[in-house]
């Protein structure tokens, strides 16, 4: 006994369809990923900025004057030209220098005796933004691997996909089965119903046949039976009578 | 370091030969988009080394300072001048 029979049709006809030609094309037409250059991941922050000498002179010019000139060199050139400047007043003297060195002074007063704090406080809110930025980072992280971990449970989950289906086609196919047993038995009773009429049918039509000639046969005979009759009927019961009890008065 | 074989018109100004120097300077980009370009650069170079950093030191900004004041005081020299200890000016 099959069960309803699906229309095998439409998904052979999916399965035979080529696929799209735009999946060749793509591989061909675009390269991607060719240079090494890479957005991500950015490169860390330099830990200490190029170096400067007396906060005014970077290391480099030292460095460019050394083989030539030793370890003085830098300062005697600094001092040379300090007197050029002086002595031709291209740097000219006035109240604006005092006025400057009041002012660089203090400045430097401030620097030296405050630097130290004022940079570990920078620090520490470099430490925290950075830690902010980390902790963002690492949660983002966590959650996409408990994301992973997740889609992974419920690609585990795809492969009990046969059993369901299973379970389901069970299911369909005793609903089928109760289904046509019930029908089946509705029929016996209904046949049932009308072969047990047709016998009461004929059991009835005997019947009434049977006391039809019965009545017809018993009102015939009394009919029949005339007065004559009865009195000699009466007259041998009696000496059948006499002579039975003679024989039993006998056999006593 | 052996120098790499580089056309004249991407070497580096400190790697230039005093000779080539015009010719290297004539192959510049003069146009504003170059010249905008060249300041974004040097911008870009002197903030990456001095300033876009984990512990960055006084030096960044100080240098920035006094070559302000430099600059300043060149341009207001003529002022200056008028203060100089000399008899006629």
């Amino acid at each position: 006994r099959a069960l309803c029979p699906s229309p095998p049709a439409a998904p052979a006809l999916l399965r035979s369809l080529r696929p799209a030609a735009s999946v060749g094309v793509l591989h061909v037409a675009r390269q991607i990923h060719t240079s090494q250059q890479h957005l991500a991941p950015v490169p860390p922050l330099p830990e200490k900025g190029g170096e400067v000498r007396h906060g005014l002179i970077p290391e480099e010019f030292f460095q460019f004057l050394y083989p030539k000139t030793g370890v003085t060199g830098p300062y005697m050139l600094g001092t040379g030209l300090l007197l050029y400047f002086l002595s031709k007043e291209i740097y000219v003297v006035n109240h604006e220098t005092v006025a400057a060195a009041c002012i660089l002074s203090v400045i430097i007063y401030g620097i030296k005796k405050y630097g130290a704090d004022v940079a570990a406080f920078a620090d520490k809110l470099n430490e925290e933004k950075i830690a902010k930025a980390l902790a963002i980072k690492n949660d983002a992280i966590r959650d996409l691997e408990t994301a992973i971990e997740q889609e992974k449970k419920e690609q585990w989950r795809v492969e009990g996909r046969s059993y369901l289906f299973d379970a389901k086609r069970n299911n369909i196919a005793m609903l089928l089965e109760a289904n046509y047993r019930e029908r089946l038995l509705t029929v016996y009773n209904e046949v049932k119903k009308r072969l047990d009429y047709q016998v009461a049918m004929q059991n009835l039509k005997q019947q009434k046949e049977q006391d039809h000639m019965i009545q017809w046969v018993e009102k015939n005979v009394v009919q029949s039976i005339t007065p004559q009759q009865q009195k000699d009927s009466i007259a041998k019961c009696i000496s059948d009578l006499k002579a039975l009890s003679k024989s039993a008065q006998v056999a006593v | 370091m052996a120098p790499v074989p580089v056309p004249l018109k991407d070497m580096k100004l400190l790697d230039v030969k005093l000779g080539q120097l015009p010719t290297w300077l004539a192959m510049r980009d003069f146009t504003p988009g170059g010249i905008g370009g060249a300041l974004r650069r040097g911008y870009e170079r002197y903030y990456n080394k001095y300033i876009n950093v984990r512990k960055g030191g006084l030096g960044g900004i100080s240098m920035v300072l006094a070559g302000y004041v430099v600059i300043s005081y060149m341009w207001s020299y003529s002022h200056l001048k008028h203060d100089r200890r000399r008899k006629y000016h």
